[in-house]
């Protein structure tokens, strides 16, 4: 368990704003899948504040570099080259050392390796599409990729989801566990897609959309994109130690 | 104006998708060997003290069909009720699973020892529970629930305690069907919805 100052304290109560509702008629999986009732909130407690930790002895050479990880290194994957990268913080914006970030994707034309994805865009012998990475001790990750390509999916009768990698943060406490997904600047394909589109606050979705990063593109190889990720963070105040109503 | 917070607001969730499976249980997605080791297989190792237990069910929509591609993570402490990094637990207790709905059948299956009670930080003692996190294409943030036995003492229980509907109780409760066996259904939707968390 750690001694950190920012891992003591119960979890901030989530801003259900933040997030999008759990039923949305557009996104027509959602209605029957939406619980109907009230959420039954409750201050944290150890269940929700220890997590599973996981060190670098999991993680194998190639687990960070998608174009290179499923042929553990023979031969690259096809696609655009990116560098994806940026920083796990928590919501007093403090950096979230040493968390397991696992993100997931479509191949450069679109077809995700899964026994259940049928579309007709080929698989790509040399892309797995998965990969996974540890942050620094100030937070910081990166994953070398390609650009994953838009694809149509059964909703309305023309849906086609934005290019996007999907991301799964742990932080240090069960109760910081997020999925989400990383979406591309200048993608005009974000604000047609119904999935996007649950996020009801346009500044929320905003912060999904990675800009491009020149500074971290390296010439004549992959450009890059920053995408910074927040996570609940922890109540820190002198009275956390009291007891109730002192 | 005001002064400005430095505080963050958390990032906004996005469903798992149907292929979350690709980069959480690459096997089950049917890419066994994209990494040397998966994470979260087991929650116990050979030799863990306590009870093991079999918690099998499924994932039901609001029209009663079983989910086939829910994902679900659980965490719990070890049969002493300490969780894995604190001073004296169980070594052979990760108290970390991922697991997901069968792909035919619908039919998930939990395989751990029963957990130990915990005190809460109000000093209560709360029942045996483990915690449970389900997500799936269609569900937009992670879902949050408990399991708890129904052959464990409940009764002062300060999290079941605070649902109103006591009615409601028991869809967060395991039912034993024999020896070391529960089964513990999680409904989305709609009649016996389970009571979901935000905690
Ligand atoms: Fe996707």
């Amino acid at each position: 368990m750690s001694d950190r100052i920012q891992d003591r304290g119960p979890l901030i109560p989530r801003n259900r704003a933040a997030h999008p509702p759990a039923y949305d008629i557009d996104y027509k999986t959602s209605v029957p899948r939406s619980p109907r009732w009230s959420l039954l909130s409750l201050e944290s407690g150890p269940s929700e504040e220890t997590g599973p930790t996981f060190g670098h002895e999991i993680l194998g050479e190639w687990d960070n570099n998608l174009i290179m990880n499923w042929t553990r290194g023979k031969a690259p994957a096809v696609g655009e080259r990116i560098l994806v990268h940026g920083r796990v913080l928590d919501e007093n914006a403090r950096p979230v050392p040493h968390t397991l970030v696992e993100i997931w994707q479509a191949n450069a034309g679109g077809r995700y390796r899964h026994k259940k994805d049928t579309y007709f865009a080929p698989l790509d012998p040399n892309f797995g599409g998965c990969g996974r990475t540890i942050t620094d001790e100030n937070g910081y990750y990166e994953f070398l990729t390609i650009r994953p390509g838009a694809y149509p999916w059964p909703n309305r009768g023309n849906d086609w989801r934005p290019m996007h990698i999907h991301f799964s943060i742990f932080g240090h406490a069960f109760g910081q566990r997020l999925i989400s997904q990383m979406y591309f600047e200048g993608d005009p394909l974000i604000y047609r897609c119904p999935i996007a589109a649950t996020i009801k606050d346009r500044g929320q979705l905003d912060t999904l959309v990675a800009p491009l990063d020149m500074a971290k593109a390296r010439p004549m190889d992959f450009l890059a994109y920053k995408f910074d990720i927040v996570l609940r963070g922890r109540r820190q105040t002198m009275f956390e130690n009291k007891l109730e109503g002192m | 104006m005001v002064q400005k917070l430095d505080t963050l607001i958390e990032t906004p969730s996005q469903t798992a998708g149907p292929y979350v499976h690709i980069g959480c249980m690459p096997t089950y997605a049917g890419n066994a060997g994209a990494y040397d080791l998966e994470i979260g297989e087991s929650p116990i190792a050979d030799g863990a003290q306590g009870e093991v237990i079999e918690i099998t069910g499924e994932v039901i929509d609001g029209t009663g069909w079983a989910l086939r591609d829910a994902m679900m993570e659980s965490w719990q402490p070890d049969a002493a009720g300490k969780f894995p990094g604190q001073a004296g637990a169980d070594p052979k207790v990760s108290g970390y699973c991922r697991f997901a709905a069968d792909s035919e059948t619908g039919k998930f299956t939990l395989r751990t020892v029963k957990p130990g009670a915990v005190q809460a930080r109000s000093g209560a003692m709360q029942a045996p529970h483990i915690s449970v996190w389900v997500v799936a294409r269609g569900i937009n943030i992670g879902l949050q629930t408990r399991i708890y036995f129904e052959d464990e003492d409940n009764s002062t229980d300060p999290l079941l305690n605070r649902i109103e509907q006591q009615n409601r109780v028991q869809t967060l409760i395991a039912k034993k069907t024999a020896e070391g066996k529960y089964t513990f259904n999680i409904v989305l939707q709609g009649d016996n919805e389970t009571v979901f968390l935000d905690i």
